[in-house]
């Protein structure tokens, strides 16, 4: 069953401190600022973050990120114009980072909700992001494999949701949530629009409900 | 590699180069193939866009889940949930299309990605490519999609600047930086001349205002000529 959260802080309730968050968002596009900001309220601290990037700006993920309640960061792109929040932390030895190319990042939490025990994955063969992990010669081709990632709780940003926690998405905002939404334990989802059980046409569902435990309207449209 | 050389011998402009980034960037729109499936990379490489035709039927893609990216978007087009994988507002083209992300990496990994062109921090003679992490200390190592395309795309362009502000080639026998993929590089195009490298090593396609004995001196590089 879906629930469907009268606000955003009765959406992130009950997330334990240690747990693994999986952030949605690609940069901006698809941050799911409204649980972020609950999230920051709610307490849960020591958090081990996985998402793209590492916060942009004062917002969103770079806020939890100054409230100081992030342990780790695993992503691909930490290093931006506007991720200053990241940088000072970084630097003063306060935060610890996993860098993970972009790709792998995406499989390795499809894996996690696919329920696929690790794959042999031909990125970064040769690198330095490759260190330490076992390599196979398939084919002739080299493979370096990859664990799954799985997240105790997903937060997500979506367009629209119905009550059976089925999902669609806008534009390039839809990003990693499909696939985070399938690798947490407890998936929470903020949408622009909460719409009746049938209006969504079931052709177009992205993410389909099974895999949403909350949803959330956020913002100044109504449903 | 899949793009054949357009070119039969190599050609030494002396009337005209180096080339500006314009230049640059007009060259490789000249080589994508027409129907290509294209990633163009953050910075330098997203300007190639300005010089593909519409009746190219090249189709952009981005890696954070577009295909059919338009240009830039102004004033009114902007819409926050549509950015480039450099996370500029951009348009979207009719017949475009939005997927997740796992999907957009299996597109590269699966051999689905005509041509990438990425920038470099070092590209070998080998093709292979560094352009992810410069290794000091002090910086934040930051990937992104790179090593992903790297390994994925049927061909992936290099577009640099042949040699740092302080002299030192890009262009080199070994890359001393931390390397982004193994043998990937097929061309790399920059402001002094086009280059093919690989399994050959390095061949010269053309020069602009060099010609390619200058260069093979200032690289310290064995260059072959197309014959």
């Amino acid at each position: 069953m879906t629930l469907v959260a009268e606000s955003a802080l009765e959406a992130v309730d009950g997330i334990k401190d240690g747990s693994t968050v999986l952030v949605g968002g690609f940069g901006m596009a698809g941050m799911p600022v409204a649980l972020i900001d609950a999230l920051i309220e709610q307490g849960a601290t020591d958090l081990e973050v996985v998402s793209n990037n590492a916060g942009n700006g004062d917002t969103g993920l770079a806020a939890l990120l100054a409230a100081g309640r992030v342990r780790k960061v695993v992503c691909s792109f930490p290093r931006q114009s506007d991720s200053y929040v990241f940088d000072e932390l970084y630097r003063a030895g306060k935060i610890e980072l996993e860098v993970v190319p972009q790709g792998n990042l995406a499989e390795r939490m499809r894996a996690a909700g696919a329920g696929i025990g690790a794959f042999f994955c031909p990125t970064g063969v040769g690198t330095p992001l490759a260190e330490g992990k076992e390599t196979r010669t398939i084919d002739g081709l080299d493979y370096v494999l990859e664990l799954p990632i799985h997240g105790d709780v997903a937060l997500i940003g979506a367009h629209a949701g119905d009550p059976l926690g089925n999902l669609v998405y806008r534009k390039t905002a839809r990003n990693f949530g499909p696939v985070m939404a399938t690798a947490a334990a407890t998936t929470i989802a903020q949408v622009t629009h909460v719409v009746p059980i049938g209006e969504l046409d079931p052709e177009a569902v992205v993410t389909p409900g099974i895999y949403v435990d909350r949803i959330v309207r956020v913002g100044q449209e109504t449903s | 590699m899949t793009i054949t050389v357009t070119v039969e011998r190599t050609i030494e402009h002396l009337d005209r180069g180096p080339l500006t980034r314009d230049e640059m960037a007009q060259t490789v729109a000249r080589d994508i193939p027409d129907g290509s499936f294209v990633n163009l990379g953050i910075g330098q490489p997203t300007q190639v866009g300005d010089h593909l035709s519409p009746a190219s039927g090249i189709v952009l893609h981005t890696e954070n889940g577009m295909l059919g990216m338009g240009p830039a978007a102004v004033g009114e087009q902007i819409d926050t949930d549509l950015t480039n994988a450099g996370k500029v507002p951009v348009t979207e083209l009719p017949g475009a299309s939005y997927f997740h992300h796992a999907d957009s990496f299996a597109m590269m990994r699966g051999g689905h990605l005509d041509v990438c062109v990425l920038g470099a921090f070092q590209v070998s003679q080998h093709g292979d490519l560094a352009n992810w992490h410069t290794g000091a200390p002090d910086a934040i190592p930051a990937v992104g999609g790179a090593m992903d395309l790297a390994i994925g795309a049927k061909d992936v362009f290099v577009m640099m600047s042949l040699f740092t502000k302080d002299g030192a080639p890009k262009l080199v026998t070994e890359c001393t930086y931390p390397l982004t993929g193994l043998a990937c590089v097929s061309r790399v195009y920059t402001e002094l001349a086009t280059f093919l490298v690989g399994a050959g090593g390095v061949t010269v396609i053309e020069t602009f205002g060099t010609t390619v004995d200058e260069l093979a001196g200032r690289l310290d590089l064995e260059l072959k000529r197309l014959s």
